[in-house]
């Protein structure tokens, strides 16, 4: 039938601008760093990059820092989101806390790096009011006590400012898939808040926290500027090391980079093969 | 068994929540109210020096400008591709809805390592793109905002039927170009504008890409301030802090009934 498959040949015609735009901006930008982590400084293909990454303690530090501070903070992120959805969504609770709950999860949540960071200048630097009212009021000098905004800890509680709404939007609509009627039903027979909780709340909640906990995982292992931002370059993480390569006053073989970023590819891919098929699972309950 | 009552636990999550989110702004604030000589309340000095400074102008017109770009040329490619995907091409969603994905494993430190390479080392592109915000950044910033425009345009073609609305359409004799201007776009209009502010709120803070390619916008603005003045510091915070809500409370407005989070999960990439 030659109408029909002039038709068909018209039809893909159509999709031809997003994938000539999107394989000459994003598809091939991404195969050049995957094959540039793979070259020779004098060219020809060498696992030498990756064996230089693995090999050299400060890299090695980086990697284990960035996993540290992404796991940190999508676990605590994703309690404490998780215990404030609870609160806002279950039943007693005023409509309108919610929708504000939700309203400022979505401010927070895209409010990030170099204003955040000033942010938690502002709060928990130096002079900062909170480091300020703490000195004053209690006499507690956390500075002497060895906190410092300029570090890990530091960094974990700035990245929490945006974990902990978007553990809330994501999983806000989970939470809410808890129907009412399991929690009546699961009582009518006697069961106990903790049974309700490890028999059925949990296990249909489980796909959901997973999956945001890992989503939770890549957003902070992808951030720079936030880091950036609190440490300059003084803290050791994979993205800061990117950075600074990039700005070319770190790194003198040009394939570094490429091969850092790549190991924080890999990273994230291993993230997104979990995430899929639990996102699959998990829109099942949701509402 | 109705409780009306708000359970302790819940007032006290709610309460950590609130001031886990509110602390911060508000020291922002009385950093920002501080007076520069004597280092006490309250003097608006801070914002006085950002207003008067031109570099400030400089820059955010300038970020404005690469968001209100970035916009068009989303909208421009994306609506007319998933308009014919519904249409013609229903096989081909769930492609695209992977390559939706592909920003959540290349961020933007990975993005902007690639695309120096690619374009630079390898294609040697010329200077009047490499060294243009208004080419380099928008092309950039289009695929940063590609995933959060498609999954709002796609939920929004969802709730349409957009075959019989074609249908209709073009058997009263409309062109391909009346049909996608006056049927199809006012239909999709609310998940278009909700992609529009949403990538608004992405370009006025992003700022890796832009300093790693040597580009002064605004967020960069900011952290040259940062690292210079701290009063100013904290009153240009809070007005980039101030974007980011008008962006999302203009998202809410317009699309109160739908879905919030549908948009925001995808990875952040201002942090």
């Amino acid at each position: 039938m030659p109408g029909r498959r002039r038709r068909r040949s018209l039809a893909w015609l159509g999709v031809l601008p997003f994938f000539a735009y999107t394989t000459l901006f994003l598809i091939l930008p991404s195969a050049q760093v995957m094959i540039g982590a793979f070259k020779g400084e004098a060219g020809g293909y060498t696992f030498g990059n990756i064996v230089d990454i693995v090999q050299t303690p400060n890299i090695r530090h980086a990697y284990r820092q960035s996993i540290e501070i992404s796991l940190v903070t999508a676990l605590a992120g994703g309690l404490l989101g998780l215990l404030i959805a609870y609160a806002a969504i279950r039943e007693g609770t005023p409509r309108w806390i919610r929708s504000a709950f939700t309203t400022f999860s979505g401010v927070a949540a895209n409010f990030g790096g170099i204003p955040l960071a000033f942010a938690f200048i502002a709060t928990l630097g130096t002079v900062g009011i909170v480091t300020q009212f703490l000195t004053n009021v209690f006499g507690i000098d956390i500075y002497a006590n060895g906190f410092s905004l300029f570090t890990k800890t530091g960094v974990e509680l700035a990245y929490l400012y945006f974990q902990i709404p978007l553990m809330f939007l994501v999983i806000a609509p989970a939470v809410d898939g808890l129907r009412t009627e399991w929690r009546e039903a699961s009582a009518n027979l006697g069961s106990s808040s903790f049974q309700y909780w490890w028999h059925i709340g949990l296990p249909v909640l489980f796909p959901s926290l997973l999956g945001a906990v890992i989503l939770l995982f890549g957003n902070a292992f992808a951030a720079y500027a936030t880091a950036y931002g609190l440490t300059a370059s003084g803290l050791n993480l994979v993205p800061i090391l990117i950075g600074a390569d990039l700005r070319g006053n770190v790194y003198a073989n040009p394939h570094e980079g490429q091969a850092l970023a790549f190991g924080m590819f890999a990273v994230l891919a291993g993230m997104m093969l979990l995430y899929v098929p639990l996102q699959r699972r998990a829109s099942r309950w949701a509402r | 068994m109705r409780r009306p009552r708000i359970s302790l636990s819940a007032v006290v999550w709610l309460l950590v929540g609130a001031a886990y989110f509110m602390i911060p702004l508000l020291a922002t604030f009385l950093f920002s109210v501080r007076d520069a000589q004597t280092g006490k309340c309250c003097s608006l000095g801070a914002y006085g020096v950002i207003l008067h400074d031109p570099e400030f102008w400089t820059t955010i017109r300038l970020s404005f400008r690469l968001a209100l770009e970035t916009i068009v040329i989303s909208l421009l490619l994306f609506v007319p591709t998933i308009y014919w995907v519904h249409l013609r091409l229903p096989r081909l969603r769930p492609v695209i809805g992977f390559m939706a994905l592909i920003p959540f494993v290349v961020p933007p430190i990975i993005l902007v390592v690639g695309l120096l390479g690619f374009f630079k080392d390898t294609l040697h592109a010329p200077f009047w793109y490499l060294g243009n915000p208004n080419y380099f950044l928008v092309t950039a910033y289009v695929i940063l905002a590609f995933p959060y425009v498609f999954f709002s345009l796609d939920a929004g073609f969802r709730a349409i039927d957009v075959h019989t609305l074609t249908e209709a359409s073009q058997s009263l004799g409309a062109s391909w170009r009346t049909t996608l201007l006056r049927v199809i776009l006012p239909n999709i209009k609310v998940a278009a504008l909700s992609g529009a502010f949403l990538t608004l709120a992405i370009v006025m803070g992003e700022f890796t890409i832009a300093t790693l390619s040597a580009f002064h916008t605004f967020p960069t603005y900011i952290q040259y301030i940062n690292e210079t003045q701290a009063y100013p510091a904290a009153a240009v915070s809070l007005m980039s802090f101030g974007i980011t809500w008008a962006a999302m409370l203009s998202l809410l407005l317009i699309g109160r009934r739908r879905r919030v989070g549908a948009a925001v999960t995808i990875a952040e990439v201002g942090h």
